[in-house]
């Protein structure tokens, strides 16, 4: 009963998590020559983990190490297209990643506040008050 | 949890843009230096930055998904310095002529400006992932 609580919330609040620190990264090369602004392909992740996939990292050889705080996996990574790519090779767009950094804060809290809703309403089922 | 690594991520891009604000303001205040040989004139300098990849982060494709950024070193602008005729100048030559060094101003401002914009964004980000953090922390109360 209590195996999945939080419904798909818990999962999204960890990729949620881990985006945060991908677009943080975008913010802090924005001046990096060279550098390609990447960004999680959150439906193909969220939708793997949907259907029963585990979230984190795919290991392919016998030797490898599961890693399940090592961040989003390579192939959840995607380069962004930049709409206007500049002379030096960086592709970050400052008013497209704060915005991005924006949607993912509320996202996050929105996340957060349905997980904190469902643990009010076990504790009120719990309490009986 | 990838939200403390924001710390890290941002820290390196402040500690980054900071060294970027110093040789601005190293090359604004040697702006008006001169000197009698070419070779000696203060030349604008300029912090080059290079991605720094996380390995201890990394996935299987041995790609870190974070990374912060550093300064690979300081190089000096190659442009001519200017002559300037200044026969009352101790430092003049014997032709009288003095080297400016050749600091462009308008090109440090809006350097200065960039850093300052730059610096803003990643103490935003801090602040945000120190939020979004101590929310997380008190889930479920």
């Amino acid at each position: 009963m209590f195996n999945n609580i939080f419904g798909i919330h818990e999962k999204a609040l960890l990729l949620y998590g881990d985006r945060v620190g991908v677009l943080a990264n975008n913010l802090a090369n924005a001046d990096t020559p060279g550098f390609k602004a990447r960004d999680i392909d959150f439906r193909a992740v969220l939708a793997q983990t949907d259907s029963g996939a585990a979230l984190p990292l795919a290991v392919t050889e016998p030797g490898h190490i599961v890693l399940n705080a090592g961040g989003p996996s390579s192939a959840a990574l995607k380069y962004r297209n930049p709409y206007q790519a500049s002379l030096d090779g960086n592709t970050v767009e400052m008013p497209v990643e704060q915005a991005a950094f924006a949607e993912n804060n509320v996202r996050y809290q929105a996340s957060l506040g349905f997980i904190n809703d469902d643990i009010a309403d076990l504790r009120l089922a719990i309490m009986g008050q | 949890m990838s939200l403390f690594n924001v710390f890290n991520v941002a820290g390196s891009a402040l500690n980054a843009e900071t060294i970027r604000l110093n040789t601005t303001a190293s090359n604004l205040a040697n702006a008006e230096s001169v000197s009698g040989d070419p070779g000696k004139v203060y030349r604008a300098r300029q912090p080059v930055f290079q991605t720094m990849m996380d390995r201890a982060g990394a996935n299987t494709d041995g790609e870190g998904s974070t990374a912060g950024v550093r300064v690979l070193g300081i190089v000096e602008s190659q442009a001519p310095p200017q002559m300037r005729y200044e026969p009352g100048s101790p430092l003049a030559n014997k032709q009288g002529y003095v080297y400016m060094s050749n600091v462009n101003p308008i090109e440090e401002m809006t350097n200065m400006i960039s850093a300052n914009r730059s610096f803003a964004t990643n103490v935003d980000a801090i602040n945000t992932a120190r939020d979004l953090l101590l929310k997380t922390i008190a889930m479920g109360r």
